[in-house]
């Protein structure tokens, strides 16, 4: 049942208890109680809204930075990935297969200021090998929502 | 010339064959009018799904579209095709249908339905049906010069059809008994053991069944019998088939039969004269909706069920008595209490809180006091138009 629910909120983190309980023939005191329990466990993280921010008018500089460690006795990744992962700017961390072991989303007000995290917080820390930055230069989809030019679908007025 | 308008069009009547005459347009033709000139409506009235194709499945055709696959394809519809659908209903019905001689690809369900009539009737013969039923249904028949034969159904029944009605009806003159479970408007699915009653009925009358089964994928916490798994049935039934519900495909227009040979040749006939071939670009889609599919339309029966169960509890919370429907994407609650019929409620609902439902009369008398709404629309048009029903129940109700 908690699946159910999970996705019903994943999708719509308005869905309020009473519509839950409509649609999974629960009880309202039953989900609320599910819903708790979720929130304890960690499982839901935080209810936030997907914005289109430069739509709002608000200008945002993104950066996917891709961060190579050099392996260190005793220092793990998980706390390399702390290290950086603690710092406000840093949105996203993800440890990561391939020729690179971090990939860090950056978020800043300009460029310089992203560049300066980069280069003046990022790259100094000790076990940090190598950071490529890749500037994000348009959003296209997040987190399943398409951002742009997307008006729903285009049904005819046909009724049978 | 005459210059009179009037006259003009009592000219074209005269040119109009009587079987075309014959069959109404609509009785509710005015509230369609009237709905396509408004702005703003929230419609429970369109009767397909609100998802576009899943991608997968259209970027298939248009890759193939890219490849130049833009010709007529075999009449019976893309060997590759074909096959797919032949595993498809071995894999989910154990059923086998001889890709090569006993299925036909045709344009959606709709036309499957109209050639399986037309192959099978002569003039004056007679087919059983519920009340109410899909709109084409008695019309396809009429066409065909045959007669429908309504069984009344009712809310008491859950709107399913009994096989002893059904038996009354019987004359010499019967050539079928067609149904449609799940069922448009009502939303009714019929139990496997009722089935078999009906099975029984068509044995011992020796009557074809025409079975159409495009929602049978839209069933909720049931499951869904097809009518040619029971028992001797497969012979004697016309199975009508289709992708748009199941996988949000309306436009691409396909749908299949799937019978006995000599009936699917027959109907290949007349699919040959009249239509060649299904749009080649909705078979490749629909070959790769049977492949990989199955994800994309269990997401959204998942999420139709939610908005069932939405609409169906606050339909019976504002005084709209409504059963539990447990396929399609219709609910089909009673209207009787604001003393309206239900073309007047639909059309006053309309003008009054811009919302859309079907009058339930268009599906047949039986349909008279009922309104059918679709339930393929997001949830938060549902919410809206539930609020806006209730305040229009509350002034309208009589008791």
């Amino acid at each position: 049942m908690i699946k159910e629910i999970l996705k019903i909120l994943e999708n719509d983190a308005q869905t309020t208890t009473k519509q839950i309980s409509t649609m999974t023939s629960t009880p309202s005191a039953e989900v609320a109680k599910l819903i708790k329990q979720a929130e304890k466990d960690r499982i839901i993280l935080k209810y936030k809204t997907v914005i289109n921010w430069e739509k709002a008018g608000e200008e945002q500089v993104w950066a996917l930075i891709q961060v190579k460690i050099t392996p260190q006795p005793d220092v793990g990744f998980d706390s390399m990935a702390e290290r950086i992962y603690r710092f406000p700017q840093a949105r996203t961390v993800y440890l990561v297969s391939g020729t690179y072991d971090l990939l860090v989303l950056v978020v800043g007000k300009t460029m310089h200021e992203v560049a300066d995290f980069v280069s003046q917080e990022i790259a100094h820390i000790e076990g940090v090998q190598e950071t490529i930055t890749h500037f994000l230069l348009k959003r296209y989809k997040e987190d399943g929502e398409i951002l742009e030019g997307e008006e729903g679908i285009k049904r005819q007025p046909v009724i049978l | 010339m005459s210059a009179n308008p009037k006259d003009r069009h009592k000219k074209y009547h005269s040119y109009l064959a009587k079987r075309v005459n014959q069959i109404s347009p609509s009785g509710i033709r005015r509230f369609f009018d009237l709905l396509a000139s408004m702005e703003g409506v929230i419609s429970l009235g369109v009767g397909e799904p609100d998802f576009a194709t899943p991608w997968h499945i259209t970027e298939k055709a248009i890759e193939s579209l890219e490849k130049g696959y833009t010709m007529y394809t075999s009449n019976l519809g893309m060997p590759e095709l074909r096959q797919e659908l032949s595993r498809y209903l071995k894999d989910n019905y154990n059923l086998a249908y001889d890709p090569d001689s006993e299925l036909l690809i045709t344009v959606g369900v709709s036309e499957a339905l109209d050639l399986t009539i037309r192959a099978i009737l002569n003039p004056g013969d007679e087919v059983i049906m519920p009340d109410p039923c899909y709109v084409s249904y008695s019309s396809c028949v009429i066409l065909a010069g045959g007669t429908p034969i309504m069984v009344p159904t009712n809310q008491k029944n859950n709107f399913e059809i009994s096989a002893a009605d059904i038996e009354a009806k019987v004359t010499n003159k019967t050539k079928a008994i067609l149904i449609g479970y799940p069922a448009n408007p009502t939303g009714a699915v019929m139990p496997r053991d009722k089935l078999a009653q009906i099975a029984d009925v068509a044995r011992r009358h020796q009557l074809l069944v025409i079975s159409d089964e495009i929602y049978a994928r839209l069933v909720y916490n049931v499951e869904h019998t097809c009518f040619a798994t029971l028992p001797g049935m497969k012979e004697n039934t016309i199975f009508l088939g289709g992708f748009s519900k199941a996988y949000a495909m309306t436009g691409w227009r396909i749908g299949y039969a799937a019978a006995n040979k000599e009936i699917i040749a027959s109907m290949t006939k007349i699919h040959q004269y009249t239509i060649m071939s299904a749009p080649t670009m909705g078979q490749v889609a629909a070959i790769e909706a049977l492949k990989s599919g199955e994800d994309s339309s269990t997401e959204m029966v998942e999420e139709y069920n939610r908005r069932r169960m939405v609409i169906v509890k606050g339909l019976n919370d504002i005084g709209l008595p409504c059963f539990e429907p447990r396929g399609a994407f219709y609910a089909f609650p009673s209207i009787k209490s604001t003393g309206m019929t239900s073309e007047e409620f639909a059309e006053r609902l309309l003008i009054e809180e811009k919302v859309a439902v079907v009058p339930g009369s268009a599906f047949g008398q039986c349909g008279e006091g009922y309104v059918r709404c679709c339930y393929a629309t997001s949830l938060a048009d549902i919410e809206e138009a539930l609020s806006k029903m209730k305040r229009f129940v509350a002034k309208y109700r009589k008791v």
